[in-house]
């Protein structure tokens, strides 16, 4: 049987340097597990991504709106507020309204005709949602608009982030 | 009798310059999560797989130098008292 100052000191003194050492690489090898599950984690959710599908929806009527006018419309959920704006004549472009940067609401500057941030001033460019400058570092999800008669259907998006 | 003090120093240094390696490691898998999970946020799929290779080969490699520092631990333990 041991004697009990064994067990109450179960580790000497000069191996103790090696047993907390030991217990740290420990944790920072379990910390690299944590590690690669969250990278096994996006590699899941981007093959789950691939099979997503958009629905096709009316979202105007052409003319409906002025020539540098907007009408906000939810795609693809009802809670995914987007913009349609009508740049020139025969031209539509159709963004979400979500920023990048922290989600708040972008509009449409017509003066400065670029997609507007109004909480951290970021801009985007209204030919393709690139960012012109301020914080958000992605451009914005793009609807891929159709022409159907005289109506305009969103089929899908582009450069649209995970939720 | 155990190891000398002078082997249980050279074995700790040998276990502080695996644990140097495993922290290095570890950055380079921080700086590659936040790289992939930026991609995949703006809606990039494409490096996801090769970050999670490469994830899992850091990963391999920090198991494998933990490995080593528990066998320099068994090595440099002392023999119990009789």
């Amino acid at each position: 049987m041991k004697p009990l100052w064994k067990e109450e000191f179960s580790v000497r003194i000069a191996d103790e340097r090696y047993v907390s050492r030991r217990q740290l690489t420990k944790f920072l090898t379990l910390t690299s597990l944590g590690m690669f599950v969250g990278n096994l984690w996006i590699l899941a959710k981007s093959w789950m991504r691939q099979d997503a599908s958009y629905p096709v929806k009316a979202i105007a009527q052409r003319g409906e709106i002025p020539v540098g006018g907007v009408k906000l419309f939810d795609y693809p959920g009802p809670r995914d507020q987007c913009l349609l704006v009508r740049t020139a004549e025969d031209s539509y472009v159709a963004y979400s309204q979500k920023c990048t940067h922290l989600s708040c609401a972008v509009y449409y500057s017509a003066q400065a005709n670029r997609l507007e941030c109004p909480c951290h001033q970021g801009y985007f460019s209204i030919r393709d949602g690139s960012v012109l400058q301020g914080p958000p570092t992605r451009p914005l999800p793009r609807v891929v608009l159709e022409r159907r008669g005289s109506e305009l259907i969103a089929v899908s998006m582009q450069n649209q982030p995970e939720a | 009798m155990g190891p000398s003090t002078a082997q249980q120093n050279r074995g700790l240094t040998a276990v502080e310059g695996a644990m140097a390696l495993i922290v290095l490691l570890l950055m380079v898998q921080v700086w590659l999560l936040s790289a992939t999970l930026d991609a995949f946020l703006a809606g990039h799929r494409d490096t996801a797989v090769p970050g999670a290779i490469v994830s899992g080969l850091l990963f391999l490699a920090c198991g494998g130098l933990y490995r080593f520092v528990v066998r320099l631990e068994r090595q440099a333990k002392r023999e119990p008292d009789p």
